[in-house]
C-alpha cells in the first residue's frame, strides 16, 4: 500500500532515474570495449605503443656489425686519425647490406663533397679541428688522390 | 566423524604447506620465460653534447632523416650556427636543418660556433602535460614518445614544446618527433645521429647504468640544459654552452 503510493507519487523521479542508470551502464560497456586492456599500465597511455615504436626497422647497422666482416679496413682505420669515425658516418646507412651483402652492394662515397663537409675551412669550427680551404689546398684535385680516407695522414 | 581442535590445526597446517609448494611450483614452471632481454626499468636515457666538438657537418641530421624517414622540410634533429657580435643580438642560421652542411663562415671577427639540437627528452615534459588524449608520454625508460594511433593531430604539444622539436607529419597528420631512436637503443645500438657523428660531439647515455661515461662527464665538466628556467627536467646536457643559445 505504502509502496504503491510511493511509486505513484514519485514516478516522475523513478523514470528518469532508470534512464540515467541505463545510460551509465551503456557508457561503462562502451568504455570497456573502446579502451585497450593494458591502458594505464605505465601511465596515461597505451603500452602497446612502445612495442609498435620498437618494431620499426633500422637503417644503420652499427659499427660492430661492419667490423665483424670488414676487419681489414677496420684495422687500417683504427691506426689513423679517423679511428673514432664510424663506417656508416661516411658510407651511409647499410643495414640492408649487412642483412644480405651480395644483393645490396653499397656505392662508393662521393669524395668531393664528403671530405669537404667536415674539413672545409670555416671560422665556426673548433680551432683544433683539421680544416683547409680546398681551393688553395688542392685546387680541385680529389682528396683521395693523396690521402687514403681510412687513414688520411700522409 | 569427530575432529578435535588439535586435528583441525594440524590438517590446516599441512594444507597450507601443500598449497604454498604448489603455488611456488606454478611460479617456477608455469611462468612464461621473458621473451626479451631489454628491461625498461633498468634504463634512463639521455644525451650529452660537447659543443666544442661539433663541426657542423650535418651528418646527424642526414642520418636521422634516413633512419626515421623524416619528411623533407621537417627535422627531428638539426644543427644551428651562431654568430655573435659583441653588443648585438646573435645571428642564428640552420640552412635546411644542416642536411646539406653549412656554407663556410667567412667572418673571423665574430664569435661563432655550431649547436646540435634535438628533443631534450624532458622528464617533466610540457608536451606530455598538454596532450588531451594520452597520445604522447614519457616511457618508463625516459624517452618522450608519440602513439600514432592515438594522436588526434591537435598540435597542442607542438605549441607547448619550448624547444620547437615537434611537427605535424604532413602525410600521417599525426605529431612526429625524435624518438631517441627507441627502435635502436632498445636493441643495444646507439642512435643514428650518435652513430654517424664523426667527432663524438653527441653521445647517447644511460643515467641508470653506473658504468656509463655520463657520470664522469657530469662530474668533470660545466654543463647546461637548454632553457633551464622552463623547469622541464631536460636530459640532454650541453658542455660549454654559450649563454646566447636558446
Amino acid at each position: 500500500m505504502v509502496l504503491r503510493r510511493f511509486l505513484r507519487d514519485s514516478g516522475h523521479l523513478v523514470r528518469p532515474a532508470i534512464v540515467l542508470l541505463a545510460a551509465m551502464g551503456l557508457f561503462l560497456v562502451v568504455r570497456s570495449a573502446v579502451i585497450p586492456k593494458a591502458f594505464g599500465q605505465y601511465g596515461h597511455y597505451r603500452p602497446g605503443a612502445l612495442d609498435a615504436i620498437r618494431a620499426r626497422p633500422i637503417s644503420f647497422a652499427g659499427q660492430d656489425t661492419c667490423v665483424a666482416c670488414h676487419d681489414e679496413q677496420a684495422k687500417v682505420r683504427a691506426a689513423g686519425k679517423h679511428a673514432h669515425v664510424a663506417c656508416e658516418a661516411c658510407h651511409g646507412p647499410l643495414a640492408k647490406h649487412a642483412d644480405d651483402p651480395t644483393a645490396n652492394v653499397p656505392k662508393r662515397p662521393e669524395v668531393a663533397n664528403l671530405c669537404r663537409r667536415c674539413h672545409e675551412k670555416d671560422a665556426a669550427k673548433p680551432q683544433g679541428f683539421p680544416q683547409v680551404a680546398t681551393v688553395e689546398h688542392s685546387a680541385g684535385m680529389a682528396c683521395n688522390s693523396c690521402h687514403q680516407p681510412h687513414n688520411p695522414h700522409l | 566423524m569427530d575432529i578435535s581442535r588439535r586435528d583441525l590445526f594440524t590438517m590446516g597446517g599441512k594444507l597450507l604447506v601443500l598449497a604454498s609448494v604448489g603455488a611456488s611450483l606454478e611460479q617456477i614452471t608455469g611462468a612464461a620465460p621473458p621473451t626479451d632481454a631489454y628491461r625498461m626499468a633498468e634504463h634512463w636515457w639521455g644525451m650529452i653534447i660537447d659543443v666544442d666538438k661539433c663541426i657542423g657537418c650535418g651528418n646527424c641530421a642526414r642520418a636521422c632523416s634516413r633512419e626515421n624517414n623524416v619528411p623533407s622540410g621537417y627535422f627531428r634533429t638539426w644543427v644551428e650556427r651562431y654568430e655573435i657580435e659583441e653588443g648585438r643580438p646573435p645571428h642564428v642560421e640552420s640552412p635546411n636543418g644542416a642536411l646539406d652542411g653549412f656554407p663556410p663562415s667567412k667572418r673571423e671577427d665574430v664569435k661563432s660556433f655550431y649547436v646540435p639540437k634535438l628533443c631534450n627528452q624532458c622528464a617533466d615534459s610540457p608536451c606530455v602535460q598538454v596532450c588531451p588524449v594520452g597520445a604522447t608520454f614519457v616511457s618508463p625508460d625516459g624517452v618522450v614518445l608519440v602513439d600514432e594511433t592515438y594522436c588526434l593531430g591537435c598540435r597542442y604539444c607542438v605549441q607547448a614544446c619550448p624547444y620547437g622539436c615537434r611537427y605535424l607529419h604532413p602525410d600521417k597528420n599525426t605529431v612526429d618527433k625524435c624518438t631517441l631512436c627507441y627502435h635502436r637503443i632498445t636493441k643495444g645500438l646507439t642512435t643514428a645521429c650518435c652513430e654517424s657523428c664523426p667527432t663524438g660531439a653527441r653521445q647517447l647515455v644511460d643515467f641508470k647504468d653506473p658504468k656509463d661515461p655520463v657520470h664522469e662527464f657530469l662530474r668533470h665538466n660545466k654543463v647546461q640544459v637548454l632553457k633551464p628556467y622552463m623547469a622541464t627536467q631536460a636530459k640532454v646536457y650541453y658542455k660549454n654552452l654559450d649563454g646566447a643559445v636558446r
